[in-house]
């Protein structure tokens, strides 16, 4: 082959550039679907868990709906289809105001909420019965059972795999890049078709992701260990990958 | 609201989209089947080596099982889809690369599946086939493989529900899916809402309707 390997493109001139910017946008968005994964999934994650039968229909709903359909058909959707839906206004601001990565946002955060809440259901199903039991017989209500005991217990149980679940979202954030999200493999595309040196290209990406990868891993092994409840063996198990 | 969009182009997203029938070379079905079948032979061996007392299958197998585990499926898709054509030096059709892919990515966690299914039969018994004079081999096809595969096949389905949504992603290079179909569909009349709810009901039917099955399969292959 007479390729020539060129690999300055990674961190020089306009295309290092993008691959910074791409880094960054890669985290932005991961982050902010990641606050809202979190709290949707202790939610709803919680609600399926409740006496109320109710309440853990609503959630059930959720998580089945939102976790049974692609992320990319979800991408679609909060892009395409569902912004006709709002006021003109509404709508106008919106694209004005990066559109794509508020919906991008949006359906990866929605679609992991309902992946993060079975993982939280199997932490809080971990613990046994009689810590319920306990609080409710000391005067606490079963709110306060959840917010006080259940769900600090909870997440302290499942760092392994809401740690596997937080790197998948951040492996799935590359999908954004389908509703035109300049992130991480967005640009490397870009460098890709301006450079036209697509192996350095690739592999500069896939290495960032390994690396975004490898260091969450280790530093939430750390943090387990550091919250690891002397005396309890977490027994739960992780819901599958992607 | 204009539902009719979806009766009067359901022949083109369900055989073309759906099941690959058509004039595109397309399919979800068609990318879905073949990938779960080739990736859970490749599977099977990556498992194998990831047990393997040599270190010089062993190490590799765990290089290939924790690089593909921490890749997007996206950017496979985009190595494929780049450096396929420059080593085979031949234009590659989107099937081609959409299938390799798959089933190069899928064989890494299916792999997993398998070493866990192998590592879930009991030790004792590879004892007793020792003591009964089988050779290795002659362990692990008549004994472990029978019994680990009966434990897998709740993991395998579930991968499979996995699989066939990620089969969507192949329309990023333009590979006729249920997913693309729609957007070919949507290019001309213009009916995103109706559109990609449709297809969200497709998809949503059939993981839902296999993930029951494999909850109810799991049930029944529990060892009691």
């Amino acid at each position: 082959m007479n390729y020539q390997f060129n690999w300055s493109v990674l961190w020089s001139g306009q295309s290092g550039q993008w691959l910074l910017q791409g880094i960054v946008t890669t985290l932005e968005i991961s982050l902010l679907a990641w606050l809202l994964a979190v709290a949707l999934g202790i939610l709803s994650g919680a609600l399926r868990t409740v006496p109320l039968a109710p309440l853990r229909a609503v959630a059930t709903a959720y998580v089945e709906f939102f976790r049974n359909v692609p992320l990319l058909v979800w991408m679609f959707f909060w892009y395409f289809a569902a912004p006709p839906l709002l006021p003109e206004a509404t709508r106008e601001w919106l694209f004005n105001h990066g559109a794509e990565f508020w919906a991008g946002t949006l359906a990866l955060g929605v679609y992991h909420g309902a992946r993060f809440s079975e993982v939280i259901r199997a932490g809080i199903q971990s613990i046994p019965r009689t810590q319920f039991e306990a609080g409710i017989s000391t005067g606490l209500s079963t709110a306060q059972v959840y917010r006080l005991i259940i769900i600090p217990v909870a997440l302290r149980l499942i760092i392994p795999p809401a740690t596997n679940e937080s790197l998948n979202l951040l492996k799935n954030s590359s999908v954004a890049l389908t509703i035109g999200v300049a992130e991480l493999t967005f640009q490397t595309r870009q460098i890709e078709t301006y450079t036209a040196k697509a192996f350095e290209a690739l592999a500069g990406g896939t290495v960032i992701y390994l690396a975004l990868c490898v260091s969450i891993a280790f530093v939430m092994a750390r943090v387990e260990r550091r919250f690891a409840i002397p005396g309890m063996i977490a027994r739960v198990g992780s819901v599958g990958q992607q | 609201m204009d539902f009719t969009v979806i009766y009067r182009n359901l022949d083109f997203l369900f055989l073309q989209g759906l099941l690959g029938i058509g004039g595109f070379v397309g399919g979800t079905l068609r990318l879905a089947l073949p990938a779960m079948l080739l990736g859970f032979v490749l599977g099977i061996f990556v498992g194998l080596a990831r047990l393997a007392r040599s270190r010089w299958l062993r190490v590799p197998a765990t290089i290939y099982v924790e690089f593909f585990r921490g890749v997007p499926l996206v950017m496979v898709i985009f190595w494929f889809w780049f450096i396929l054509p420059v080593l085979l030096r031949t234009a590659l059709p989107e099937y081609g690369v959409a299938l390799m892919a798959f089933v190069v990515f899928e064989a890494a966690y299916i792999g997993e599946i398998v070493r866990a299914g192998i590592q879930s039969v009991p030790r004792g018994q590879v004892e007793a086939t020792t003591s009964a004079g089988l050779s290795s081999p002659q362990t692990m096809r008549y004994v472990i493989l029978p019994q680990a595969l009966r434990n897998m096949i709740p993991a395998l389905l579930t991968q499979f529900i996995v699989l066939f949504k990620d089969t969507s992603l192949a329309s990023i290079i333009g590979y006729v899916d249920l997913t693309k179909a729609a957007q070919i569909v949507n290019n001309r009349e213009i009916r995103p809402f109706e559109l990609y709810l449709f297809i969200a009901v497709v998809y949503w039917l059939c993981a839902y309707g296999m993930s029951r099955y494999a909850r109810h399969l799991e049930r029944r292959l529990a060892p009691a």
